[in-house]
């Protein structure tokens, strides 16, 4: 892999080559499309999220209109109420449109801070080596061979604190979602650590007196966080899911604190009995687009970053493409 | 199909060298250690769980805090040892588990072993059908997406395997309902048997729960029907989940031994395309497809507790979304604990399979 460089294309300056930038622009056909609708959806996810207060009808917690009549409950879709309303009385709109700005909040705390904790530890096991890392492995493999949702049952069990109101739910979730995500980037950022710290520059850099942490810094860590954005992106759709199936499980945020799609599905299972449709439709499907786009940029990233997997332009367009494969 | 030869990235498995070994004997020391790496793991787990889920408090305040006077509640903790130090309390605990024992549950008093006996069946008749149907849908999808690679079949192939593993699987479970028992009104909406039948299954000696072989042994080939009739959509809703990711890897595996010399040697004798992906490609690219399956077995009893609400399906899953309600914490503990050790023996069983399958992992 770290051949490939001198061989990669003419190097490019500035935000051409930003992580996902630099993969669209390599990019062609299929996977072009691919990466490209994922970004069109990410992008109206965060338009969404952000400009919730604006395009969403009535507040998540609204429970009445302007004229101070109350919504009432499972009302079918209508001009007031475009997709229905809840059992709980909400407009069903309004909650698919702020439950974005949450599930956005939780995907961010809880990369953030997975990223932070799990770069570090993958950082310092990874470089120093020894029991630490030892330990700090096998940890990670146990947990990580572990179901994800029942790790993050327990954590949010703990985060809870045995208590039924769920205070500050977002960082709740999120840090739930933490627990399971660290012992990723701890095994991705650790073996990097390992392969990268092996090479002459850092020995280099040991041998004119540089100290531990400076090595560590400036020349190992930023060598091995190359897969991190491939990563991050399928993190943040595992994170979503993780929320919804925390919040249908009954571990979701109440309804007066923020909207969460998760919990609005729990709430729904016995009107699909009865027929009605849209207090689970719409929830549903704005997870699945979400997950959907995020992943799409995720596989495309993926898929442009393994030689293996990515589509060359035709060989009557780019004739000599011999030159620009990978050296092995 | 790049057109430009490749030097082989990786150098070929040195397979001369092992010969002169003693194979039997590799294959056991390799076995034997990989048996014993299961106690590390398991004991990771609990001893994790168990701190994780103390540093919050007692297990009876959290289900009792607040509905019990005070002086009661302290009498309750002190009964069942609570107001020890925690780490007497750890000790304990892995005492009890090292004898078979995972605690009691607070709400109805059954010990967790009985829970598991009772309801594992269910589980693991639901996750035997979700797999059956991943294999079914997944695998013979993958390998056309690899062979048709980069075209328009591949693309939407893709495209839905991405759209299954996005659809969460209770969301899927609920869009099954509504379209084939509410409005198609053509499956059951939710249990494992009807009403009968289960009357049926809860009168009859020493039940296995799992509800097919019940039926069987009933011999009664409405309950047969029934039964199977109640397991289509949850079996669909978590099968074409990991269906979806079945998919994923065979497409990657498959196109990676597509690309192999051999497959280039084995065309130039001429052997049949058909052939070729069948047998020639298909052989070597199951050995990471079966390691990964092993990591897909948590995945799947994650989705079962999610699919078994859904559903209503009586299994552990269900159940431990019952004791989260109630908040019999002692419960949820024993229970993560006991599928924490299922996780572990079967990637134990999916390394032994790997092992056997292919000489290579065995070094």
């Amino acid at each position: 892999m770290s051949a490939a460089d001198p061989l990669a294309p003419p190097r490019v300056r500035g935000w051409k080559r930003l992580p996902v930038v630099r993969q669209l622009r390599q990019s062609v056909g299929l996977q072009r499309g691919m990466l490209v609708t994922g970004l069109v959806i990410t992008g109206l996810f965060l338009l969404t999220a952000l400009l919730a207060p604006f395009l969403a009808p009535y507040g998540y917690a609204q429970l009445q209109g302007a004229d101070g009549r109350n919504f009432g409950a499972q009302v079918p879709p209508s001009a007031a109420h475009p997709l229905g309303t809840t059992v709980g009385g909400f407009d069903v709109l309004s909650r698919v449109i702020w439950g974005a700005q949450t599930a956005l909040g939780a995907i961010v705390v809880a990369v953030l801070l997975s990223i932070v904790v799990g770069v570090l530890l993958g950082l310092v096991s990874g470089y120093f080596g020894g029991w630490l890392d030892r330990i700090l492995v096998v940890v990670a493999d146990a947990i990580y061979a572990f179901p994800t949702l029942l790790l993050a049952i327990v954590a949010a069990i703990v985060i809870s604190g045995g208590q039924s109101s769920l205070g500050g739910g977002i960082l709740a979730a999120a840090i739930s979602i933490t627990v399971v995500f660290i012992p990723q980037y701890l095994r991705v950022v650790r073996s990097e650590v390992v392969r990268v710290k092996s090479e002459a520059f850092v020995e280099s850099a040991r041998v004119i007196g540089s100290s531990s942490v400076r090595i560590m810094v400036r020349h190992v860590l930023r060598n091995s966080i190359r897969t991190l954005p491939l990563i991050i992106t399928l993190n943040a759709s595992e994170a979503i899911l993780t929320l919804a199936g925390l919040g249908f499980l009954g571990f979701g945020i109440q309804p007066t604190k923020a909207a969460e799609w998760g919990y609005d599905l729990n709430k729904s299972v016995s009107d699909v009995a009865a027929g009605i449709w849209w207090t689970s439709v719409f929830p549903g499907v704005a997870i699945v687009l979400v997950v959907l786009g995020v992943t799409l940029v995720g596989e495309s990233l993926n898929d442009l970053s393994d030689p293996r997997l990515r589509s060359r332009r035709r060989a009557r367009r780019a004739a000599p493409a011999v030159a620009t494969e990978p050296a092995p | 199909m790049s057109t430009t030869i490749e030097v082989p990235p990786v150098s070929p498995p040195a397979v001369p060298r092992g010969r002169r070994r003693n194979r039997p004997s590799g294959l056991l020391l390799y076995l034997l250690v990989r048996a014993l790496l299961i106690i590390p793991t398991v004991f990771i787990l609990v001893t994790l769980v168990f701190f994780l889920m103390r540093s919050t408090g007692d297990p009876i305040t959290a289900a009792l805090g607040g509905r019990l006077p005070a002086d009661q509640l302290q009498e309750r903790i002190r009964e069942a040892g609570y107001d020890r130090p925690l780490l007497v309390q750890y000790v304990d605990y892995l005492g009890q588990i090292a004898r078979g024992d995972f605690g009691r549950s607070l709400s109805d008093g059954r010990s967790i072993g009985e829970i598991v006996v009772t309801f594992g069946g269910a589980t693991l008749e639901l996750a035997v059908y979700a797999l059956l149907v991943a294999f079914v849908v997944g695998v013979p999808l993958g390998m056309l997406a690899a062979k048709l690679r980069d075209r328009w079949p591949d693309a939407t192939l893709r495209v839905l395997a991405i759209l299954a593993y996005a659809t969460p699987v209770f969301f899927a479970g609920l869009l099954l309902k509504l379209v084939f028992s509410v409005w198609l009104n053509v499956l059951p909406v939710a249990g494992r048997a009807s009403t009968r039948v289960q009357i049926q299954f809860d009168s009859m000696p020493n039940p296995t729960g799992i509800y097919l072989i019940d039926a069987i042994r009933l011999g009664d080939g409405n309950a047969i029907g029934d039964v199977l009739w109640h397991a289509i959509l949850p079996g669909l809703a978590l099968g074409l989940l990991t269906a979806g990711i079945f998919l994923r890897l065979v497409r990657t595996n498959m196109i990676d031994t597509l690309g192999r010399d051999y497959i280039d040697a084995a065309r130039s004798r001429g052997v049949g395309e058909f052939r070729l992906t069948r047998t020639h490609a298909w052989r070597p690219a199951l050995i990471p497809i079966i390691t990964v399956i092993g990591l897909q077995i948590a995945l799947l009893l994650g989705g079962a507790v999610l699919t078994e609400t859904t559903f209503e399906w009586r299994g552990l899953g269900f159940q431990i979304a019952q004791y989260l309600q109630a908040r019999d914490f002692v419960a949820v503990q024993g229970m993560v604990v006991v599928l924490a050790i299922i996780v572990a023996v079967t990637n134990f069983v999916v390394d032994v399979i790997a092992a056997l399958i292919d000489p290579r992992v065995r070094y």
